[in-house]
Parts: C-alpha cells; sequence; structure tokens
C-alpha cells in the first residue's frame, strides 16, 4: 500500500517528467512531503499563475508534457489565466491542484473552490479524483490528452485525503484507449487526391502555416513540401520559425501586423493551403475579403476547426506532420510559378518592414540587434502587446520551438515565468523574454524565482512607459485620447538589482549591443531596461474590421 | 433555423451533464429541450437535446461535442425518420358541475390519461410530440392551468439504425 502522495509522484516519473512548477499550500502538504526527498526537480515560483505559465513555456521549448502544481481555492484560481493561455495555443500541460478533503466537497470549506468546474471550458478535459486507487490511472490519461490530437491543458483535482489515502499499485494498460476520444492522424486518401488536383491546377498557391506545424514537429515536411511545389509560405503568430526567416519563400507573418507582401499574397493568391492554422480574427480581418480569389484547402487535426471561420473546398483532417508525409510522397515536382513568385518578389523589394532610423532609440533596432548578435542560438519568449508584435516582425527566426509567445490568449505576464520554463527545456542556448514596461509588472514578482534558482533569463523591457498597443489604438482610433495607458517611470534596474539581479539601462542606440553582450556575458539572469522612443508604433496594422490589404503605416502601393 | 434533434451518448460521470451544456451555453446556443437518462448500456446514458440553428452552426456544436472526452457519439436525428415524444402533466382547474366534463372530453380527443382526481382540479397526462402538447396547453388555458410540467424530447430512429457507441 501506498499513499495518493507517493503514487502521484510515482505516475509523474513514469511519465517522464523531470521538472514542476508550483506553490505550496495547506490541502497540497501530502504532495510536497512527498516531493521533499524526490528526485523529481520543483521550482518554487513566486505566484501560481506564473507556475502554469511556466509549465506551458517548457512544452513549447521541448514538445513535452509541462507540470504545474498548486494548492486549492486561490492556488488553483491563479492557475487560470495560465491553463487558458495554454488552452487557447492548444499547449499541452497537466495541472495539478489540490482541493479540500471529500468529506467537505461543497461545504464551502477553508480555500475550497470547484476549480474543475471553473476551468471546464479551458481545459481539454479535467478530473477529480475521488481515491487514492484511480490516481495512476488517471495521470496517466491526463498526459495522454494532454499530449495527443490537438493538444492542450489537462487538470487533475486531487483532494487532501486522496492524497494521504492508501491504496495498492495497480497494473496500467501500455496504452491508453478511450472511447470518447480518437484523434484521426492520417488524413482521408481521397482528400489528399482532391489537395493534390487543386495544387496541380493553381497559379498563384500560398501556404499559410500555424502552430499546429510546430506542434506536430512538421517543419522539415513543411519546408519540403513549400520547395518541391514552389509555393510561397506566409506564417501565422504560432507558426513563426517553421520555416526559417531567410528562405525565399517564406513571406513573415500575414494578418493584423503581418508584412505587407503577405497579406497582398493572400489577397492576390487562388489557391490557400491553410495547415495548422485556424483563421483567426487577428489573421483574416474582415471575413468575407480574406483570400477573395483563392480555393483553400485545410490541414488540421481538429475536425471542428475546419469550415469554423470559412468556407473550404478540400477539408483535410489529420495530423498536419502525416497528412504532410502523404502529400510528399503522391506530389510531382512541378515548375516554379514564376509570374507569381516573381509578382511576390517585387513586393517583397518595394514593401519591406521599416526599421526607423533617426538617432532615437527605437525598439525594432533593438529586437534586430538581438537578433544578429544571437543569430540561432536561443529562445525568444515574448510578452503581450507591441513588444511582441516588434519581435515577431523584426526577429530572424531559424528553428521551430524557439519563439514562444501567448497568441491565442494574449496573456499579459505570460512571457518572464514562459522564460523561466522555456529554459528548462532549453539550458543550452540563452533565453531571452522581450517585454515592454506594462507586461513585466504583470509578473515581476517572478524577479525572484529566477534570482533564487539563478535561471538565467535575460529581460528586455522596452520601456515606453506606455501600455503601448492600446495608447497606439487610442492614437489612431481614439482621437489621441489617452485615457489610463501612461504608467509612472519604474527603474526596472534598481527593482532587478533589489532580487539581487545584476542590470542595465539603456538610452541611446549606441548602447543596445554592449548591453545585450553584457547580458550574455552574465551567467545569470540580467535586466536591461531600454527607454525607447515613446510613441513608436506598430506597423503596418490592419485596422480591426478592414480587409487585410487595406494596412496603415504601409509603403505607397507600386 | 429550425429545430435540431441531437442524441448524445456519453460517459455515466459526474459532471458529464454540465460538459454538455456548458458548451452550449458558452457557444451561444439556446437549448429548447433536455432529456437525460440512462440507455441501453450500463455505464453510459443518452441525451437528448433540442437546439435551433442553422445548419452549420448545428455542425459547428456537434464537432465540438465530439470533441468532449466523455462524449462517446453525437447524432443528428433531424433529417431522419424518427420517433420523438415528450410528456406533460397538466394540473387543471375543474370544478364539479362546471367545466370538469368539458375537460375530460377534450383529454379523451387528445388520448390523455387522467391521472390524478381532486375536488377542484384534475391532472392530466399526454405523451406526444412538441406540436401535440402545445396545443393542449393552449386548449385548456382558458379553464385555468394551475401547473404544467414537461419532459424534455426524446427522440429514436425508425427501422434497425441506431445511435450507438458501435461497439
Amino acid at each position: 500500500m501506498k499513499t495518493g502522495a507517493k503514487i502521484l509522484v510515482e505516475s509523474l516519473q513514469r511519465e517522464g517528467t523531470e521538472i514542476i512548477f508550483g506553490y505550496p499550500g495547506g490541502v497540497v502538504l501530502p504532495i510536497y512531503d512527498e516531493l521533499y526527498d524526490s528526485s523529481l526537480r520543483h521550482i518554487l515560483v513566486r505566484h501560481e499563475q506564473a507556475a502554469a505559465h511556466a509549465a506551458d513555456g517548457y512544452a513549447r521549448a521541448s514538445g513535452r508534457v509541462g507540470v504545474c502544481l498548486a494548492t486549492s481555492g486561490p492556488g488553483a484560481c491563479n492557475l487560470v489565466t495560465g491553463i487558458a493561455t495554454a488552452y487557447m495555443d492548444s499547449v499541452p500541460i497537466v495541472a495539478l491542484t489540490g482541493q479540500v478533503p471529500t468529506n467537505l466537497l461543497g461545504n464551502d470549506a477553508f480555500q475550497e473552490s470547484d476549480i474543475t468546474g471553473i476551468t471546464m471550458p479551458i481545459t481539454k478535459h479535467n478530473y477529480l479524483v475521488k481515491n487514492a486507487g484511480e490516481l495512476s490511472r488517471v495521470v496517466q490519461e491526463a498526459f495522454y490528452i494532454a499530449g495527443t490530437g490537438r493538444q492542450g491543458p489537462v487538470l487533475v483535482d486531487i483532494p487532501k485525503d486522496v492524497s494521504t489515502g492508501l491504496a495498492d499499485d495497480v497494473k496500467l494498460p501500455e496504452k491508453v484507449t478511450l472511447r470518447g476520444y480518437n484523434p484521426t492522424y492520417r488524413g482521408h486518401k481521397r482528400q489528399i487526391e482532391k489537395a493534390l488536383d487543386l495544387l496541380g491546377h493553381a497559379e498563384r498557391p500560398l501556404i499559410y502555416a500555424g502552430g499546429g506545424i510546430i506542434a506536430s514537429n512538421a517543419s522539415p515536411e513543411l519546408v519540403e513540401f513549400a520547395q518541391l511545389a514552389s509555393i510561397p509560405v506566409t506564417t501565422t503568430l504560432m507558426g513563426i520559425g517553421c520555416i526559417p526567416c531567410h528562405h525565399p519563400l517564406n513571406l513573415g507573418m500575414l494578418g493584423m501586423h503581418g508584412t505587407e507582401y503577405a497579406n497582398f499574397a493572400v489577397t492576390e493568391c487562388d489557391l490557400i493551403i491553410a495547415i495548422g492554422a485556424r483563421f483567426d480574427d487577428r489573421v483574416t480581418g474582415k471575413l468575407e475579403t480574406f483570400a477573395p480569389h483563392a480555393k483553400i484547402i485545410h490541414i488540421d487535426i481538429d475536425p471542428a476547426e475546419i469550415g469554423k471561420n470559412k468556407r473550404v473546398d478540400v477539408p483535410i483532417v489529420g495530423d498536419v506532420k502525416a497528412v504532410l508525409q502523404d502529400l510528399l510522397t503522391l506530389m510531382k515536382k512541378r515548375d516554379a510559378h514564376e509570374i507569381w513568385l516573381k509578382k511576390i518578389r517585387h513586393w517583397k523589394q518595394h514593401h519591406p518592414l521599416k526599421c526607423p532610423t533617426n538617432g532615437a532609440l527605437h525598439p525594432q533596432y533593438i529586437i534586430r540587434t538581438l537578433s544578429d548578435l544571437v543569430k540561432d542560438k536561443a529562445v525568444i519568449v515574448s510578452e503581450v502587446g507591441q513588444n511582441q508584435m516588434w519581435t515577431a516582425q523584426h526577429f530572424c527566426f531559424h528553428n521551430p520551438r524557439t519563439w514562444i509567445t501567448s497568441g491565442g490568449l494574449g496573456t499579459m505576464g505570460y512571457g518572464l515565468p514562459a522564460a523561466m520554463g522555456a529554459h528548462f527545456a532549453r539550458p543550452d542556448v540563452p533565453v531571452f523574454d522581450i517585454a515592454g514596461d506594462g507586461s513585466i509588472q504583470m509578473n515581476i514578482q517572478e524577479f525572484g524565482t529566477i534570482a533564487s534558482n539563478q535561471i538565467p533569463v535575460k529581460v528586455v523591457i522596452l520601456n515606453n512607459m506606455y501600455l503601448g498597443m492600446v495608447r497606439q489604438w487610442q492614437e489612431l482610433f481614439f482621437d489621441r485620447r489617452y485615457s489610463y495607458t501612461e504608467l509612472p517611470a519604474v527603474d526596472f534596474v534598481k527593482i532587478a538589482n533589489a532580487y539581487g539581479i545584476d542590470g542595465m539601462r539603456v538610452e541611446s542606440p549606441d548602447e543596445v549591443l554592449p548591453a545585450l553582450q553584457a547580458s550574455l556575458d552574465c551567467d545569470g539572469p540580467f535586466v536591461m531596461d531600454f527607454r525607447i522612443e515613446r510613441e513608436e508604433n506598430v506597423f503596418p496594422m490592419v485596422p480591426a474590421g478592414a480587409a487585410i490589404n487595406e494596412m496603415i503605416g504601409g509603403h505607397p502601393r507600386i | 433555423m429550425k429545430p435540431h434533434t441531437l442524441s448524445i451518448l456519453v460517459e455515466n460521470r459526474a459532471g458529464v451533464l454540465s460538459r454538455v451544456t456548458g458548451l452550449f451555453s458558452r457557444r451561444g446556443f439556446n437549448i429548447e429541450s433536455l432529456a437525460v437518462g440512462p440507455c441501453e448500456e450500463p455505464d453510459m446514458s443518452r441525451i437528448t437535446i433540442v437546439v435551433i440553428g442553422d445548419d452549420e452552426k448545428i455542425e459547428q456544436v456537434m464537432k465540438q461535442l465530439n470533441k468532449l472526452i466523455d462524449v462517446i457519439k453525437v447524432s443528428d436525428l433531424t433529417d431522419s425518420e424518427r420517433v420523438e415524444r415528450e410528456l406533460a402533466l397538466i394540473k387543471v382547474t375543474a370544478e364539479l358541475g362546471t367545466t370538469r366534463a368539458e375537460i375530460m372530453q377534450i383529454a379523451s380527443i387528445f388520448r390523455t390519461q387522467i391521472v390524478d382526481v381532486g375536488a377542484k382540479t384534475l391532472i392530466l397526462q399526454v405523451i406526444g410530440d412538441k406540436n401535440k402538447i402545445d396545443a393542449l396547453e393552449k386548449l385548456l388555458r382558458q379553464y385555468g392551468i394551475k401547473e404544467f410540467v414537461r419532459t424534455g424530447t426524446v427522440g429514436i430512429l425508425r427501422g434497425s439504425k441506431t445511435v450507438t457507441s458501435g461497439k
């Protein structure tokens, strides 16, 4: 007989867990006691939200399931934003929560919250474990559900008497089978043939590549497919890194802050191959005018995404890696779409992203300098807002899983804790958190975690003393009425120093490279406070509800 | 926009009903009627939901239902030959010597059963599709309906076709 707590820890180890991000509390004391002399590594965060984001950052950077742990009530509730973030971006995490003893469930007991009820809409599945005997099976199922099909978060709620209760070892199946859960991995043969037929007839095809490619580790197949069929690729925010930035077929990001040439290509193409993407409103702009001349092939593992927003001509449900492999097997190399590619080269040449150079400290310059400095040897995490968009636009990503950002939910405060998690997945490269002065303050307490564990996260704060993206919208659409978007100056270096972290303030362009170099030279964490041009905007921009070729802040159309 | 009858086979576990109904409310669907009960498999339940929406929206909601781990099978019965029934219990004012005879006559035409006879009221039990029950309710309203209780619709395909787990 073993305690539930011991069964839990053994189950986690059986699933290959190497690290947990968590925060102790009353009802998880038995679990923490078991962790005390376990070989499982535990990182004590300073707020449970950070535990969820760290597990998420670890999962995105490694491709494995991330794990976080919190106590009942407020602890569990503090995980909610992190779980929702993972859910929106299909990130596999298992969130473990303590719960009041089963005899007190529903009793408004101290630190009780109905966390399975609360997280029902933001988890792929969740469990309330009722006895220690079912714990090992539940953990096995939780990891299986989180990490297969369209990945996502799974929560396991464990009452205190389940942790302390005794049970015998249960023989678990080699492979989990759930009769209500059977993801489709292989694409339907007839649909793949139809897709090949459309590909054969297209004159102006375009690949619209999303985060699903990263999730299924299909970047090599994607690049091979694009090259063989001679099709340009535009990526979503989540898809960045699936094709190297400098690849001649890469058009960069599309959508609200996409490149002009990507958005032009969408508007003029005659065939879209959407792969692991979901026609999100930030991508499509006004739906009716999105790809108005195109037939659409949509490849996705989640059948519910197909046809959700946009009518599709050829739906292919399946794991994008498997479907791309099938396409590659059946496809014949075809001649380059020379006229189309020439048009795209023309757009790329005449509508590049702008990087202002007037002696002031511009964020685009900082991102480009960092990109040139670290090249493909870094993981870049961002917060949400202007900092995120400038990074997505100007950093040159070479590899999948090196760009980690909260896309769907757009969670400010995500970056610092996610960067902590990413470090444990990729200890071989430096991890940068690109932040704004607004978003860094949403989880700034994690300076404590990176300091005490010497997690070498390099924090780049693009400090404009505004909630920059909201201010930009106020400037453009609310007559410059800056309602509650100005933030007072904060000396971030002093804050960092108070936690025992080194830092540097940067006020002019010539200090940028030395500061970034200093951060790399520092073995531990490092905080850089870049005092950037205050009213810098993210351009180009598609105003909400406009067609995506109606961008502001771009070049005059030639 | 028309009513769709969805037959949903689910694991018989705590919380399944709220997973299913939560999905409807969160995606902006109003459930017209709902019926849940055990079915031919001991560890499963069957939920019948009537929901109004256009075909595309219904397709989306079915796909979302299918994503729930505890949902085993979802079928839209709407365009198939099927039997649908509801049951209603209607307590209607029926004073002796006044309207009682008239009400009993209506009850007989509608092939309802009178399941309780009180001094001042009768309880009618009626089984039928939605239209029949609506019609009876409308007719009885003039006599004074004191209480009206109605189940959700249950539906089943005609012939040998079934909505089962396929095991």
